[in-house]
């Protein structure tokens, strides 16, 4: 009990943050139209890709050679997650645009 | 150590730089789910991540320390920036959903790969304070867990969408599966009652949790196919932001939790509409009881009825109503420029042409609207298949263009049928039907389709785009 309420009060913000965000993601997407489901799930693919954060901050405190090596591989493919999703949407959506 | 303060409100520009970003992936997360503004709010919320990322090289302290490794972190960005642009922007139109998948897993790889390098060095006085169970310990767990199932998925589904890998179904597979999830829930609950003084002494752990994920993500998305797919694959998008949002809590960092847990909740609430779509449960597609042959009626009742081009030709340019029908085998084919091309032509000729867009038609839901968005048909002529069904009777031609299962009678006549109860383009209420196909295979979920032998249906066998070639020249010569 005492480590729950530890846990708890530490992190209480984070636990606030991730309750509101829970139900900030079910309100903003449960309008949408079944046609951009494809370019929503890659717009929220490349989103999180924020754990590219975690790589850069992880591989610039690493101080062995392998949690360089790891770091490394960690930036590379967070980077992948975020270029490659936010491009392929782009690609998606310009799409729907050049009609007319 | 001596803290280089070279710039005193650097942690005060992060922070804001923090709530700028996780703002605008909100913004444009909204802005993505409108036609009109969705490219906006994709490049927005580029932008905020963007943002993000410098201010985290330039400004994140650890403990009073900079972010090290500046040249080497930058180019692994360079490495990344270019193979992800180069394969997103050379890659086809129909191999979007692989892609979607694969960059994906790349998250998810990137999270496990963070909590194997955080394991070792959770602070010794956290330990020796509340022992290894404490949130930092489970963040570090689940980001691991998650992250591997979702990046070991993410291939696997990569690979079976891209046709390198077959689906795999064994009777005793879900006992198989709930028996590995146990033991990573056991591994979790192992670790945090050990008694140790440094975290580093359980790392053998970590890499055996490390392997069984591995197995349990690869196991899960195996025996799943079908018109289940894309359920996957959203699926495995908010696993893969819930672990971004472990990293969050890992570094107390707030565009980590919002962008990730948004994205979990998103990805979550995106799966359950598409269940819903096809009227099944996130359980039975988890489970996996679609396809597989079943009980679904076998006996083939009826003949299959063949239709020349030329009688194609001129049924099509003497109607009045016009409805397309578009399935998987529409991109396969890469026959999407070539049938707008047909709705063109009938146009001119003063037929009105609509495309009845099913929401899980092809790979991915809103996948038959890309490919079409791509050939530049008009957004005004795709309808949604319920808006469209009260219309049907009333139409004289239906095309089914290598679609199949979400035209098939049984999800509505059979209840023995694995896809009963899924809402379909109801094609059989229409005057005539006429049916493209390569063969006479079964569709995706493998099961027959009355539809194939009804009265009102003509067959056009062959490939898709080679057929509509021919029947485009055909009307042309009328």
């Amino acid at each position: 009990m005492e480590q729950f309420s530890d846990f708890f009060l530490q992190h209480r913000e984070a636990i606030f943050i991730v309750i509101l965000s829970i139900f900030l993601g079910i309100e903003v997407i449960s309008h949408v139209p079944a046609i951009l489901h494809t370019p929503l799930m890659s717009g929220a693919n490349a989103i999180h890709g924020v754990v590219i954060i975690g790589a850069i901050i992880v591989m610039g405190h690493a101080d062995t050679t392998g949690s360089m090596v790891l770091g490394f591989l960690a930036v590379v493919l967070g980077t992948l997650n975020v270029v490659g999703g936010f491009v392929v949407t782009d690609r998606m959506l310009e799409m729907f645009k050049k009609k007319k | 150590m001596t803290v280089p303060t070279q710039f005193p409100y650097g942690i005060t520009i992060l922070e804001i730089t923090y709530i700028v970003a996780s703002v605008l992936f909100v913004i444009g997360l909204k802005m993505l789910s409108h036609p009109l503004t969705a490219r906006r709010g994709n490049i927005l919320a580029a932008f905020g991540m963007g943002f993000a990322i410098i201010a985290t090289i330039l400004f994140h302290r650890k403990d009073g320390e900079p972010i090290g490794n500046i040249p080497l972190i930058l180019a692994a960005i360079a490495i990344g920036t270019v193979i992800g642009w180069v394969i997103a922007k050379k890659v086809k139109m129909t191999a979007m959903p692989q892609l979607v998948s694969f960059f994906n897993g790349m998250g998810g790889a990137a999270a496990a790969l963070i909590s194997m390098m955080e394991f070792p060095h959770v602070s010794p006085e956290l330990i020796a304070r509340s022992g290894m169970a404490n949130g930092h310990v489970l963040a570090i767990l689940l980001g691991l867990m998650i992250g591997t199932v979702s990046w070991a998925g993410s291939m696997i589904a990569f690979g079976k969408l891209d046709g390198r890998i077959g689906d795999l179904r064994v009777k005793s597979m879900k006992y198989v599966n709930i028996a590995i999830l146990v033991i990573l829930l056991g591994f979790i609950v192992y670790i945090m009652t050990r008694n140790v003084q440094e975290s580093r002494e359980l790392m053998p752990f970590i890499y055996l949790m490390f392997g069984i994920s591995v197995i349990y993500g690869v196991l899960f998305v195996m025996p799943i196919g079908g018109a289940d797919m894309p359920v996957v694959i959203s699926l495995l998008n908010s696993f893969t932001g819930v672990a971004a949002a472990m990293g969050g809590f890992l570094y107390n960092n707030q565009a980590m939790l919002t962008g990730g847990i948004l994205v979990g909740s998103a990805g979550t609430i995106l799966t359950i509409l598409m269940c819903r779509a096809m009227n099944r449960s996130l359980i039975n597609v988890i489970v996996g009881v679609f396809g597989g042959g079943g009980s679904a009626a076998a006996s083939e009742v009826g003949t299959i009825k063949e239709i020349t081009l030329s009688d194609a030709a001129i049924l099509l340019s003497y109607s009045k109503k016009v409805v397309i029908v578009p399935g998987y085998g529409l991109a396969v084919a890469q026959a999407q420029h070539i049938c707008h091309e047909l709705d063109k032509l009938l146009e001119e000729k003063g037929v009105e042409v609509k495309y009845a867009i099913h929401p899980v038609a092809g790979r991915m839901p809103g996948h038959m609207n890309v490919l079409l968005a791509e050939a530049d048909v008009p957004y005004e002529q795709l309808i949604e298949s319920d808006e469209i069904n009260p219309d049907l009777p009333n139409t004289d031609v239906l095309i089914v263009i290598g679609a199949n299962d979400v035209v098939n009678p049984a999800a509505e006549d059979d209840p023995s049928s694995p896809i009963y109860g899924m809402p379909i383009v109801k094609a059989r209420d229409a005057r005539n039907i006429i049916v493209m196909k390569r063969g006479m295979g079964k569709g995706y979920a493998a099961i027959e389709n009355m539809l194939f032998y009804n009265d009102k249906t003509r067959m056009l066998f062959g490939d898709a785009k080679n057929t509509l070639q021919n029947l485009v020249s055909e009307i042309k010569n009328l």
